[in-house]
């Protein structure tokens, strides 16, 4: 089942079009991975997908992002709220100056979602479902910035999954991570795509081989090919797709 | 070390002199700032310390200032000085705050790049030329409102605050504008709203370049002399209590010191008495500015990763 379909999508930099005309299927609970080299656009899509993109200004989009069969780039949808049903972790991690029981109940705070008692509940699920709980049951009013870089995306993470999203984005999650941390965060995608849907954004293409169900090739800001990530590393089938992932081009 | 080595023993010499005038240059810059303020700080001790040996504290905190007849009481002056302050502080911080946010966060970049050296230019009137505005043209406002006279110590709190706008502004919107783009895009993307990211995550990020903002701000209100001196009436009297305490007129330490410095006999007891205001005032600032520092350490610790 799709969760997201995207349709004829173009989006501008000013005169720039960063993305052409794309048509691509996000699965329901599967982990899709968008590869290609830097600057073809495929941070530019995953930030389409929450209309992050709309706090540069002098950008537009263009074709339709059918989310649950309703186009996110309507006028009458509420960005706010879309974001909320879309999270997003970022490249660095990047933990709010405040306690690590803050940076959790951030969502739910600003969301009015939760009273107090319910508070320490989600901050706890939340924290436990990152597999961050037991690094941090204890001291849970440290700051955020005495953890490890590993364990604040996963504190990132928690942030994200804490105001109950559909989708999550990631960019590049664990590009500034050592290799035990990265593959903690891939153990971890594993288990968040049985709720959730995930799109990830990744330079490497191992990671994205390991993790993804579903994997897109960008290049120039064009899909040139999509598919199960076992076909599409195994049996490619366009030429540019190929000479990529053989490490020819790129 | 290697490059000196291959650049011959003369080159070495000569940079090894010139490390050591640059680092003593700058170290004699540095000592004799510090210097200065110690002999600034014994002179004002050596002139002032009569009057607390020679009034009883008793007579120096009570209500009349009257030196003709050897009254020396500061407490009018202490009490103008403060509600003055008080009420710049009370309208410059939030005033100075929000436009900083306005700057910062919602106005259009051509907006801010436009005003931002506009209001810098404004910390740059002369006091004495604000004074003369206020007495102008604040002070018959004022009296239309139902005053008994415009010059009042609201009228001083305005052109105070005026005065510590450009400065709390200015330091504030910076403060702003260092927090990175990494927490705004955070907040955003888990939906917060534009404003509950400003007041959760940036406001509390900036606190410490806020707190170095309204201090400097209020440090400039409290040491301004000039403008205070025409425009709050230099009433010695302690207000009555209650809602039109700030609609009297007031005279506060500052003016006080500049309006009777050029009158009193060198070495008499009041000469040394506008002494002692001036260590009073110095000791005020300098529990402002050390409060401040304290505030801002506390910031400084929990970004360290201390307990919060």
């Amino acid at each position: 089942m799709n969760k997201i379909e995207v349709r004829n999508f173009s989006f501008f930099y000013g005169d720039f079009r960063a993305l052409k005309n794309l048509n691509l299927p996000i699965r329901k609970n599967k982990i899709t991975a968008l590869i290609g080299p830097s600057g073809c656009g495929k941070s530019t899509f995953l930030r389409s997908l929450n209309r992050m993109n709309d706090t540069i200004s002098g950008t537009r989009a263009e074709g339709e992002m059918l989310m649950d069969g309703k186009n996110i780039y309507d006028p009458d949808v509420d960005v706010v709220e879309l974001r909320q049903r879309v999270g997003m972790v970022f490249q660095r991690p990047n933990p709010f100056p405040q306690s690590i029981f803050d940076n959790v109940a951030f969502g739910p705070r600003v969301l009015s979602t939760a009273s107090n008692g319910d508070l320490d509940q989600i901050v706890q699920e939340s924290l436990e479902r990152a597999a961050l709980w037991n690094d941090v049951k204890h001291r849970l009013t440290d700051s955020a910035f005495a953890l490890n870089p590993g364990q604040q995306q996963r504190l990132c993470i928690a942030r994200a999954i804490a105001v109950k999203p559909e989708v999550i984005l990631m960019d590049e999650p664990a590009s500034a991570l050592d290799p035990v941390a990265t593959l903690k965060i891939e153990e971890l995608m594993r288990v968040l795509a049985v709720d959730y849907t995930i799109v990830v954004v990744t330079h490497n293409m191992q990671q994205a081989a390991r993790v993804s169900h579903f994997t897109g090739f960008f290049w120039l800001g064009e899909l040139v090919e999509f598919g199960v990530t076992s076909d599409l590393f195994s049996n490619p089938q366009k030429e540019l797709t190929e000479s990529y992932i053989t490490g020819r081009r790129g | 070390m290697t490059t000196a080595n291959q650049a011959g023993p003369q080159h070495q010499a000569r940079r090894r002199w010139g490390e050591w005038l640059i680092e003593n240059t700058v170290r004699l810059a540095g000592v004799s700032t510090i210097l200065i303020v110690a002999l600034i700080f014994l002179f004002l001790l050596k002139e002032g310390i009569p009057t607390f040996l020679d009034i009883p504290l008793r007579q120096l905190f009570s209500g009349r200032w009257y030196p003709i007849e050897s009254l020396y009481g500061i407490l009018p002056l202490l009490v103008g000085s403060l509600l003055v302050t008080i009420g710049a502080v009370i309208i410059a911080v939030p005033l100075g705050l929000t436009v900083a946010i306005y700057l910062g966060e919602f106005a259009p970049s051509w907006l801010r790049e436009f005003l931002k050296p506009l209001i810098e230019i404004l910390a740059g009137i002369p006091s004495i030329v604000l004074g003369f505005l206020g007495w102008v043209v604040l002070a018959p406002l004022i009296q239309n409102l139902g005053a008994s006279t415009g010059l009042t110590a609201f009228t001083g709190s305005l052109i105070l605050a005026y005065m510590a706008l450009p400065t709390i502004i200015s330091i504030s919107e910076d403060a702003l504008y260092a927090v990175p783009k990494e927490y705004r895009d955070g907040a955003l993307a888990i939906g917060a709203t534009e404003w509950q990211t400003i007041w959760r995550v940036v406001l509390p990020a900036a606190r410490s370049g806020l707190v170095i903002a309204v201090m400097l701000g209020v440090g400039r209100a409290i040491g301004e002399t000039m403008a205070v001196l025409m425009v709050t009436g230099n009433a010695a009297n302690i207000p009555k209590l209650g809602a039109g305490m700030f609609f009297q007129p007031v005279r506060t330490m500052t003016a006080t010191i500049a309006a009777e410095m050029g009158e009193v006999a060198q070495g008499s007891l009041h000469y040394s008495t506008l002494f002692g205001i001036g260590i009073i005032l110095f000791l005020i600032t300098f529990a402002i500015n050390s409060v401040a520092s304290r505030v801002v350490g506390v910031q400084g610790s929990r970004r360290r990763g201390g307990q919060l």
